[in-house]
């Protein structure tokens, strides 16, 4: 039973992870931009959630204010900054976004603190559910999960079956045909730059009660999401959603089985996987 | 009959459920021009980027002379004497003309462990350079930076920089795109010389250059071979004509 | 060497050499920790501004030479360098080999991935486990001796000429290597890499040596570096210092020798102004990061070029 447990956890968290995950690779896939900053937004969500659950008493109001705000936030980066990376080198887009990481940490720093802080679950999800005499699982995890799915299911909709997301697929495989074709190609990449944003900042808002919010979160997540796009290939959704249930497998068992080595596990699965597909499991050249 | 020095037996790529290149068998001998000629999407280019390794066949081989190069990567195959010139310009634009064909010269010789004299010292690459250039007509333009070359001369430097390498084997990629008539000329000329030291394969859509050097043409269309023999035969094809040539062409023949 | 540069290097040799007449402790060390990221970004340069090769994880060579340093030092007595160099050099030379043969299958944007990947793997393996001190670090309580009587390495004086002769050495090595056809063909790989392979070389070979020279070479910067702080700790393959020395090529300008050391100057004394000015000294930096990238695209060799009279780019150049 322990073992489900452990299952259990492996889900939630490769679920996460795939949330954070899908915008880098999103990003990625359809404008080209590598963004070293996508850790930050997951960071920038888990204190929105602290900050405004601290405001509002709720954190059923923070997490739709911390939306709005992280969207808001996508927009403008994307507009003031992230529209100039497109032509450019991959190197400079690195540089530039990794600019962005120390503005949005020392701002952090400044207005909210260095501390580790933590976030109450709210009282509808607080319980625990009962698995065997001795075990029970929190429903809060079990929420994360199901949110998780709704949000993949929902993008995978989204994408494949509507205007919206045939736009979308256009503009990814072919941006000057699209844009002669009357699609404003501006609009889809701030949509989707703001979409990524809101999606990992989203994550990182329904982490917080589980995960705690502190100052190191950002990279942490960043790294792995990287080998999860390495992994699961660069603009594959799918790859995302599988790679990132595989390091979540990997990480949770990793720490229970050799504790000392668990970060290490993640890494030596993206080497194996190298070895035999240099573009990831469903990578397209 | 001289032995063939590059054959294609069979030869077929698939991209999914796109078949590019279907059951092509060529060959190609010393001091002779093979044409491939066919309408857009016909899958000349892909047949190139086959004979040249930059892409692996789904079906069929290739020979080398007596080596089965079916599998091989496009640099090994480049180190064998095959030598290709691309559709579109794939020279290395900051560098100078000269560097240019310099580095292509340098690329057949052994260079991986050669840490410490200068590159320009080695005078044989030199020479291999300063002959191609010659050769194609550029020599009065080492100096300047690719970039600056003009359309037609940088064609040129593509085929230099071929030459550079002293292969058997010229695989040609429309060489004439995109010049004017003077510039064709100059450079129809050049293959004439050089038909005589090479065998070639020219893809080239100039039927006027085509008719001129080929010593055999072949013809495909949807990625298969329609027709294949000497130029009068295939000028004389009811089948070429209809699918290729068109009426205006055939009243020009 | 492009020749319009050689005043400039002939006059910052010079000003290096003469350095310590005028300077106060403070700043004379200030100047040794310079010139070892000086190395650390010309190595850095030789991957990325010649081969272009962009590597996110070039810390982890910075580091393991560090530790191996540190690992391999007796506790009491001074290290000896003829022993204890040579043994970290070959440990980032064969980690950058291991790495490299793994990841050079890749390229664009996996490449950057996946080296970040790796140099993360090589922080927690120092982070976590208890092999070398953890989070802690370990210290080496002398600096080592280079065996050389009358020179003691203990002395910041010492170790300041020792350092400027290991810039010198590498300065020297690169501009030698990068003129030979080996160096040449690195800057075809990075011209056109695809030209490259249909003319006959070999790339992976090429870029999996060059991988390994500039691991090697960031190697002796992290030696340099254990040795004179007599600490290392994980911090030093972090992937912040990865991304400050990639920012240290921007700066000064990737492509030339000279660029590289100029940016590792400019980089350190901007964190040193910052510093002064706030706490939150990271803010400033990132902010000028971000300016940097938008408005100096050559970096600050870029406006040296601006200045110098406009001539096509590289070609006469290329018979220097």
């Amino acid at each position: 039973m322990e073992w489900l447990i452990q299952i259990l956890n492996s889900v939630q968290y490769g679920l996460l992870l795939f949330l954070v995950a899908s915008g880098l690779t999103l990003i990625f896939g359809i404008m080209g931009v590598i963004n070293l900053a996508h850790g930050s937004f997951y960071m920038i969500g888990a204190y929105l959630a602290f900050t405004l659950s601290s405001l509002t008493g709720s954190l059923w109001l923070a997490i739709p204010l911390g939306i709005v705000v992280s969207a808001a936030l996508g927009l403008v980066l994307e507009w003031a900054l992230i529209s100039r990376l497109y032509r450019r080198d991959h190197l400079y887009q690195v540089l530039l976004t990794f600019g962005l990481i120390l503005v949005f940490e020392e701002l952090r720093s400044i207005v909210v603190g260095d501390d580790v802080h933590s976030v109450a679950i709210p009282a509808a999800l607080a319980a625990s559910l009962p698995l065997t005499d001795t075990l029970s699982y929190p429903v809060y995890r079990l929420f994360i999960s199901a949110v998780c799915l709704a949000l993949a299911a929902l993008m995978y909709v989204t994408i494949q079956k509507t205007r919206f997301g045939m736009m979308i697929r256009a503009a990814a495989s072919n941006p000057e045909m699209a844009t002669s074709l009357g699609l404003d190609i501006r609009w889809i990449h701030a949509l989707v730059f703001a979409a990524g944003v809101a999606l990992a900042a989203f994550a990182g808002m329904i982490a917080a009660p589980v995960s705690s919010v502190f100052p190191g979160m950002g990279s942490q997540v960043l790294i792995v999401c990287f080998v999860i796009v390495v992994i699961g290939g660069i603009g594959s959704l799918k790859g995302a959603l599988i790679a990132a249930l595989l390091i979540g497998f990997a990480d949770t068992f990793g720490k229970v089985l050799f504790p000392d080595y668990a970060s290490i596990a993640v890494y030596l699965l993206m080497a194996v996987v190298l070895l035999f597909r240099p573009l990831g499991l469903f990578g397209r050249a | 009959m001289t032995e063939p020095v590059l054959v294609a037996t069979g030869l077929g790529r698939r991209f999914g459920g796109l078949v590019a290149v279907d059951d092509v068998t060529l060959a190609l001998t010393p001091q002779s021009v093979h044409a491939v000629i066919g309408p857009n999407g016909a899958g000349k280019s892909t047949l190139i980027n086959l004979l040249s390794g930059d892409l692996s066949p789904s079906t069929g081989t290739i020979r080398l002379g007596a080596l089965d190069i079916t599998r091989w990567p496009s640099h090994r195959i480049a180190q064998h004497g095959v030598a290709r010139s691309f559709q579109h310009t794939n020279v290395f634009a900051a560098f100078s003309t000269f560097e240019n064909c310099r580095l292509a010269a340098q690329s057949h010789h052994r260079n991986f462990n050669r840490w410490f004299r200068p590159a320009e010292r080695y005078a044989d690459w030199n020479a291999a350079a300063e002959a191609a250039l010659a050769i194609v007509g550029l020599a009065g333009r080492s100096g300047i930076a690719a970039a600056a070359l003009s359309h037609g001369e940088r064609r040129a430097l593509e085929i230099a920089m071929a030459l550079a390498t002293h292969p058997a084997v010229l695989l040609l990629d429309e060489p004439l795109a995109g010049m004017g008539p003077e510039e064709s000329k100059h450079i129809v000329a050049l293959l004439e010389r050089l038909a005589g030291d090479h065998a070639i394969l020219l893809v080239e859509h100039d039927m006027d250059a085509v008719f001129a050097l080929a010593d055999r043409l072949t013809v495909m269309v949807n990625g298969r071979i329609l027709a294949s023999g000497p130029p009068e035969a295939i000028r004389a094809n009811a089948d070429v004509q209809r699918a290729y040539l068109g009426t205006e062409a055939v009243s020009a023949l | 060497m492009k020749r319009s540069l050689l005043p400039w290097l002939i006059l910052a040799a010079i000003l290096l050499l003469l350095f310590p007449a005028v300077a106060e402790k403070f700043y004379l060390q200030l100047v040794t920790k310079i010139m070892i990221l000086s190395i650390f970004a010309l190595s850095l340069d030789l991957l990325v501004g010649y081969t272009g090769l962009v590597s996110l994880g070039h810390a982890a060579y910075f580091g393991i030479a560090a530790y191996t340093y540190a690992l391999v030092s007796p506790a009491a007595d001074p290290a000896n360098v003829w022993l204890t160099l040579p043994l970290a050099l070959a440990a980032s030379a064969a980690a950058a080999l291991l790495v490299g043969a793994l990841v050079l299958r890749t390229s664009g944007v996996y490449f950057i991935m996946v080296t970040l990947a790796f140099a993360q793997m090589a922080y927690y393996f120092f982070h976590d486990t208890r092999i070398a001190g953890g989070s802690d670090g370990i210290y080496v309580n002398t600096r080592p001796d280079a065996l050389v009587p009358g020179v003691d390495l203990a002395n910041d004086l010492h170790f300041y000429y020792f350092v400027l002769a290991a810039l010198a050495v590498v300065f020297a090595l690169l501009a030698i290597i990068l003129r030979s056809p080996f160096g040449r063909a690195l800057q075809g790989i990075k011209a056109n890499e695809h030209r490259m392979r249909a003319l006959g070389f070999a790339t992976l070979r090429y870029k999996l040596a060059a991988f390994v020279l500039a691991g090697t070479i960031a190697g002796l910067a992290g030696y340099l570096a254990a040795a004179k702080e007599g600490y290392v700790n994980p911090e030093m393959m972090a992937w912040h210092q990865s991304g400050t020395v990639l920012m240290m090529l921007i700066l000064g300008g990737m492509g030339t020798l000279l660029g590289a050391v100029l940016g590792a100057f400019s980089y350190v004394l901007l964190q040193e102004w910052f510093s002064a000015l706030t706490k939150h000294w990271q803010l400033l930096m990132g902010v000028f990061i971000v300016a940097a990238v938008l408005l100096l695209p050559q970096g600050l060799i870029g406006l040296h070029q601006l200045r110098m009279k406009p001539r096509l780019p590289r070609a006469e150049d290329e018979r220097d």
